[in-house]
């Protein structure tokens, strides 16, 4: 049945598991802040996200059951089990972006980029996607690119430039 | 400890302090409804179904997770808590796929039973569920995501008894679901098809994969020489599924309904759980005199095979390299009761009705063949044997007692005592005790390895030797033992591993609602049995002394080896990280 499946690596290099070592050792290995541990480790996986193999490594390096590694990342909107892309741009679904018109930031995007929300680009360089509230409420509407904000996005061409920081 | 008064529905009672509302109503024959809250598990309070109304609190309270307090004043009926319950249920069936008819657990399933209380249906039948697909495609289990009321009650038996740690709840809000990581299949898990899942589910959203139909199929065929074994939890079960007592020992109202069914011989797993002692017992005296690896551990419960070649595949040396009684039972079906009947093997079909749903996989296993043929060409556990009885219109209880057929027919206490934890090794016992000291026993009880603690060990002297055993039922108590192996610092030199809480009496294919009270009830039920019968140690075993004189041999020796053991291998599943770090 399943006895000959040995599991290959797609993503996971011993370079990432390195890096991932460092990572769980800055935490200490302390199971308790595993949120933290993996989006640090989001943040350098290629397509930003947590493939099985990486949390199953993390699982076995940390001591922690998978099932409870895929919890956690299934929980957290800023944790992705599916790849995202390069760049991953996050609008605030909050009250006040919302208010301040963020749902045209949004159709620029879909112009621009041509994807909805929990799309990737064909050629896998933009994501987008919703999160709760980044804190950028004085410079709304704003969204993230890879962690970085940007604010007082009104119109198509000041998406568009923030947008061309990033190819 | 402190008695409490209380009053529940207007009705006085006095319960220890500690009581839940939920066990205090139960006691005065008031069945609060539930759904996440279950006998033997810790409380979880997720589902609200519970609610009652306690005076001086506006607010409505889960009975299940709400202790009792002095003068406590308790309504479970009101109009309130009934609106509430019906809203809870409605809206279970909203995002349920109520397909009653189709469902194995039709007529047996808690979530049926309370809408059948609360008098309500759905009607949108044509409405689609949203939920996971459907994971069908291991031979043991199928989750039906459609209809998971998301309890956790599975989360709990997979997490906190068997530690394997497979299913998990995920994803939150409205995409909030019970699953493996990543949403594998089952057999791309660790999963080690134990069903102890299954076994806990209020409905059918985790259920045995159903083969009756591939039974019926064989049974029709004339072509088909159709056997079946029983094994030893199963007689002290099946009686469960027709309102019998629980405990009730059905041995021979079993034998004689699978006659009614049409099968053509009916012989007794107990049989070859004798043979098993011989062959094990060998082994041992071997690995102890001759310094092979110790501890050596048991491998008849194919849940835990699959958890050791699965997670702890380093210590595969350590495993007997018997092969379970239903397959050495597999074997012979294909061999010599082939040669002696004269019948081709191909054309035997050899059922086993079993407790477990592991036992589909064992059997499917590809090393499992013997002339050529699989060993054991179906599987059923005593659920589904109950419903080919009801299917067959046999009116089980009022069936007059039959026996079991021969060869295969005589089974010992010591064959009859591995359906409990601690069995295996006290039939071990009763054996090895003789064979090396050539004296009978002093007592022929080891009542140490018996009961429902989770590890339990002994050391029996014999000739000078302090042989010191262990015994561990359920994964997360072997898993102890594991540990210890693991370390340099296991002081035992045989171990027993049941993948099931209470050993096969509580396997994840008995009839649903085998609490732990159960389970004690049918563990004295096998004991029951030990001692009323005349034969009970495997080595006195008529028959199976015949098969040796006139087929095996010896234990261990040529034919043995090829028949009745095996090659436990890895699983293979593990991600190689080591691998990956020498690129
Ligand atoms: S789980 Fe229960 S309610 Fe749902 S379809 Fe099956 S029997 Fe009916
Ligand atoms: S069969 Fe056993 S190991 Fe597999 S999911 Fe169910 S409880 Fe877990
Ligand atoms: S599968 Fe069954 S036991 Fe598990 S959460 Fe769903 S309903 Fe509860
Ligand atoms: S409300 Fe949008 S960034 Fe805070
Ligand atoms: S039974 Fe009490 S909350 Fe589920």
């Amino acid at each position: 049945m399943n006895s000959t499946k040995t599991n290959g690596f797609g993503v996971l290099t011993s370079d990432l598991a390195l890096k991932i070592d460092e990572i769980i050792q800055t935490y200490e290995s302390n199971s308790t802040r595993l949120v933290g541990i993996l989006l640090d480790i989001q943040d350098i996986v290629p397509k930003q996200y947590i493939p099985r193999e990486v949390a199953t490594y993390v699982s076995e390096r940390m001591n922690i059951p998978l099932s409870k590694v895929y919890d956690v990342i299934s929980f957290y909107a800023a944790l992705s089990d599916v790849p995202r892309a390069d760049y991953v741009i996050q609008l605030c679904d909050s009250v006040v972006c919302k208010v301040t018109g963020n749902t045209i930031l949004r159709d620029a995007i879909t112009e621009l980029l041509g994807i909805k929300e929990q799309e990737a680009t064909a050629d896998g360089k933009y994501w987008l996607e919703y999160t709760p509230c980044f804190g950028a409420c004085d410079i709304s509407p704003a969204m993230r690119i890879n962690g970085k904000v940007f604010g007082h996005l009104t119109t198509q061409a000041s998406v568009k430039a923030a947008l061309d920081q990033y190819k | 400890m402190k008695n409490i008064k209380i009053k529940i529905d207007n009705i006085d009672l006095v319960v220890p302090e500690g009581t839940t509302i939920l066990e205090a109503a139960k006691k005065i024959n008031i069945n609060i409804p539930h759904l996440c809250y279950h006998p033997d598990q810790a409380i979880k309070a997720n589902c609200r179904l519970c609610v009652v109304e306690v005076a001086g609190s506006k607010k409505l309270t889960p009975s299940c997770s709400s202790y009792v307090f002095e003068g406590m004043e308790v309504q479970t009926n009101t109009k309130k808590v009934r609106d509430m319950q019906k809203g809870i249920l409605e809206l279970i069936l909203a995002n349920h796929d109520q397909d009653c008819l189709k469902c194995l657990r039709n007529g047996n399933c808690e979530l049926q039973a309370l809408c059948q209380r609360f008098n309500i249906s759905k009607t949108n039948l044509e409405d689609t569920v949203d939920a996971l697909p459907l994971d069908d495609t291991n031979p043991c289990l199928v989750r039906d995501s459609a209809k998971c009321v998301k309890c956790n009650r599975c989360v709990d038996a997979c997490q906190k008894v068997q530690e394997v740690h497979v299913l998990t709840h995920s994803h939150r809000s409205i995409h909030y679901n019970i699953t493996p990581a990543y949403e594998m299949p089952l057999e791309e898990t660790f999963c080690v098809f134990c069903g102890q899942c299954a076994a806990v589910c209020p409905v059918g959203a985790i259920v045995e994969k159903d083969d009756t139909a591939k039974v019926w199929d064989a049974i029709y065929d004339t072509g088909k020489h159709v056997i079946v074994q029983t094994a030893p939890a199963v007689r002290v079960a099946l009686g469960d599924a027709f309102n019998l007592p629980k405990g009730s020992i059905v041995t021979g109202k079993m034998v004689a309904a699978l006659r009614r069914l049409g099968f053509d011989q009916i012989f007794d797993t107990n049989f070859t759980a004798d043979l098993t002692i011989l062959e094990e017992g060998n082994e041992l005296i071997k690995r102890v005199t001759e310094g092979g690896t110790l501890p050596m551990i048991t491998s008849c419960s194919p849940g835990w095979i699959n958890f050791i070649e699965g997670r702890y595949d380093h210590l595969l040396d350590h495993l007997s390299s018997c092969k379970s009684p239903q397959q050495m039972f597999g074997a012979l079906s294909k061999s010599y009761y082939a040669e002696k009947t004269g019948i081709d093997p191909k054309n035997i079909y050899t059922v086993s009705i079993m407790p477990c749903t592991a036992k589909k996989f064992e059997a499917k296993r590809p090393e499992m063949v013997t002339n050529g043929v699989q060993e054991v060409d179906a599987v059923l556990t005593t659920r589904e044997l109950a419903r080919m009885i009801q299917s067959a219109g046999i009116d089980f209880t009022g069936l007059e007692e039959d026996q079991f057929d021969n060869p295969f027919g005589i089974g010992t206490g010591a064959g009859q005592i591995f359906g409990a934890t601690g069995g295996v090794m006290e039939a071990a016992l009763r054996t090895a005790y003789e064979v090396i000291t050539g004296k009978g026993l002093p007592s022929l009880n080891f009542t140490e390895v018996r009961g429902l603690e989770g590890i339990k060990e002994s050391t029996v002297h014999i000739d000078g030797l302090d042989l010191k055993v262990a015994v561990a039922h359920g994964l997360g108590n072997a898993k102890v033992l594991l540990k210890q192996i693991d370390k340099g610092e296991s002081p035992y030199h045989f171990i027993e591993v049941m993948a099931c809480p209470g050993g096969c009496i509580g396997g994840g294919g008995q009839p649903i609602k085998s609490t732990m009270d159960v389970k004690q009830k049918r563990i004295d039920a096998i004991y029951h049995i030990d001692e009323d019968l005349p034969l009970m140690k495997s080595h006195k075993n008529p028959d199976v002394m015949r098969l040796y004189d006139e087929y095996l041999g010896e234990p261990r020796g040529h034919k043995s080896h090829e028949l009745l053991h095996t090659h436990y291998h890895s699983r293979g599943m593990k991600y190689n990280f080591s691998e990956l770090m020498k690129q």
